[in-house]
């Protein structure tokens, strides 16, 4: 078992998650309340990712952050690092690929809310930011936790990309999954087993709480 | 007292002008799509007219000219609305205590006398999935009246609930409604309702106020054909205003019907007229009465309903092609009298009833 793989791909995707919930709640509540001419297109490309094979959205993410690119370039100013092959590198790429599974089941959980609710909500005097977090928030819950669940499980699972964007280095850009592979072409099937179940326990108990939460709370709210 | 004038040419039309007294009920009525909602919308503040006024007490809450425009937050309106928007994830009191001034002390003790006020004391700890249609529109309205509003709104409040429900539930509201000292507006396409739960009505129809007055003024006396269709008054027909012995006289078909006031109509003139289904009254077939001297007519019964103790006739009048004239009458009159489709009975038309209306 490559402990430190292990420890990247939790690192990767619990940061992966802190980088998503605002992003993605912001990104779902401007979608959810704004109609707007080119609004399909702009949700095509946070789809993207989910229908793009991994190595052409790998290879566009490699170009964007080389360090001649306008990103790289900036990082490589800023911290005298490289972007690609970083494990910052790989963060912002995991933030991209993983974006539509935190946008989407956010969206939804926000567009069922009724317009009613809200406006109820503001005729009983509750400020905008207020009726978010006291209405809105509680109400799209089972669509965030949804959303972190999805991206944390998509995140820990990736692999094209990884490996355009990260390669494969110990302790840096070396994710469980890219460790799986590593063990398969060296012939260590054992060590691909046991990295293999830990993955797939992961996945079932992530699932499983997803499931368990939304069932919970619409028994609570009746629907 | 809240005053309001409204102009809007899009997305919906609204020309709408109204007035409404603290402590008074009144009732936007119309068909659906005529604007009744739109209206109450925009008072809440939730919607915003392209021109126009809306004033509640001193203060201005809504000036086009001036630019002012209130949040609903600062307008402090109470909205009952018609699914009655509860917000399905707290409690019914903790829906009340969100709605309660924050500022407040006694959250709990304001929350649990609002309960109380509509009846509903014991279910403090329910969800709104887990109360009744009459249940939820109970906690709306205290949700409402828990920011002491200045104005309290009822968007179709009774229209999610099954007719026994409703029943009680106007009786209570009529209750309720006396310790309110706040104008009270509430939207229904339901006639009856708006009747029987309003101090005044306002027809409205296309997005434009058409009347506004007491409910029997409406309904009986409206200003015009178009606003007697929409409170879907019976006996509408039209005749023409002759001089007859001296007076201004109502030539119907080949009949001379007095009516008391000529409303400024003039001679020769072709008019519009109605006459309420309870002023036509039944000559007693045994002992004739002073009554059948006031316009009598004959006429066949050609149809009978019974609804809750009063009976509907359908008379064909003689001599008027065919013209058929509604009456009402209590259900034991009709019994006394031996009443029957096909009989043959002669009414009279009350003049002083009678409201002649322009085209």
């Amino acid at each position: 078992m490559d402990w430190q793989a292990f420890e990247i791909s939790m690192m990767l995707a619990v940061l992966t998650c802190v980088a998503l919930l605002p992003l993605g709640l912001t990104i779902a509540y401007f979608l959810a309340k704004s109609r707007f001419v080119g609004r399909g297109v702009i949700e095509a490309i946070i789809t993207l990712p989910l229908v793009l094979p991994p190595t052409v959205l790998g290879y566009f993410l490699l170009v964007g952050m080389d360090n001649h690119s306008a990103l790289g370039g900036l990082f490589v100013t800023l911290t005298g690092h490289s972007l690609a092959f970083s494990f910052i590198g790989l963060w912002f790429a995991s933030i991209i690929y993983s974006l539509p599974f935190a946008v989407q089941p956010m969206l939804r959980s926000l567009e069922e809310i009724a317009p009613e609710i809200r406006e109820a909500a503001w005729c009983s005097g509750l400020s905008k930011w207020k009726t978010f977090f006291k209405i809105e928030l509680p109400l799209a819950w089972p669509g965030i936790i949804t959303a972190m669940v999805l991206s944390f499980s998509h995140t820990l699972g990736e692999f094209g990309v990884v490996l355009m964007i990260g390669g494969n280095i110990a302790g840096e850009t070396r994710t469980l999954s890219i460790a799986i592979y590593d063990s398969v072409l060296a012939f260590d099937h054992q060590q691909a087993q046991t990295m293999s179940y830990v993955l797939l326990a992961i996945a079932l108990i992530t699932i499983s709480i997803v499931y368990t939460f939304n069932r919970k709370q619409s028994r609570m709210v009746g629907i | 007292m809240l005053e309001l004038n409204l102009q809007q040419s899009y997305p919906n039309q609204l020309n709408v002008n109204l007035r409404c007294e603290a402590g008074e009920v009144l009732a936007l009525v119309g068909p659906s799509g005529a604007g009744k909602s739109s209206v109450l919308r925009c008072i809440a503040g939730l919607n915003s007219p392209q021109k126009g006024i809306i004033k509640c007490k001193d203060q201005t809450w809504f000036n086009s000219d001036s630019k002012i425009n209130k949040t609903p937050q600062q307008r402090r309106v109470g909205m009952v609305f018609q699914n009655y928007a509860l917000f399905p994830h707290l409690t019914v009191i903790d829906n009340i205590k969100l709605a309660l001034d924050t500022h407040s002390s006694s959250l709990l003790k304001q929350a649990e006398q609002l309960l109380d006020q509509v009846n509903l004391s014991g279910l403090e700890q329910r969800y709104p999935h887990q109360l009744s249609g009459g249940q939820q529109q109970r906690v709306a309205l205290a949700r409402a009246l828990a920011r002491r509003p200045e104005v309290l709104l009822l968007d179709e409040p009774f229209s999610a609930v099954d007719k026994v429900t409703r029943r009680k539930l106007y009786m209570e509201l009529n209750t309720l409604r006396r310790e309110l000292d706040m104008p009270v507006i509430l939207v229904t396409h339901d006639l009856d309702e708006a009747a029987m739960l309003a101090d005044s009505l306002c027809v409205i129809h296309q997005g434009k106020t058409l009347q506004q007055g007491p409910p029997e003024q409406v309904l009986y006396q409206p200003d015009n054909i178009a606003i007697a269709r929409q409170v879907d008054a019976r006996n509408v027909f039209s005749g023409q205003l002759v001089k007859y012995d001296g007076a201004l006289t109502l030539r119907w078909f080949d009949y001379y019907i007095n009516v008391d006031k000529s409303m400024g109509f003039s001679d020769g003139q072709t008019v519009f007229w109605t006459l309420s289904p309870s002023k036509v009254l039944l000559h007693q077939r045994v002992r004739r009465s002073r009554g059948e001297y006031e316009n009598p007519l004959v006429g066949t019964i050609c149809e009978m309903i019974v609804l809750r103790g009063i009976t509907t006739l359908l008379v064909r009048i003689e001599n008027t092609q065919g013209t058929v004239l509604q009456m009402d009458l209590p259900e034991h009159v009709a019994m006394r009298n031996d009443l029957a489709i096909g009989e043959i009975i002669s009414v009279s038309l009350l003049a002083a009833a009678i409201h002649l209306m322009e085209e």
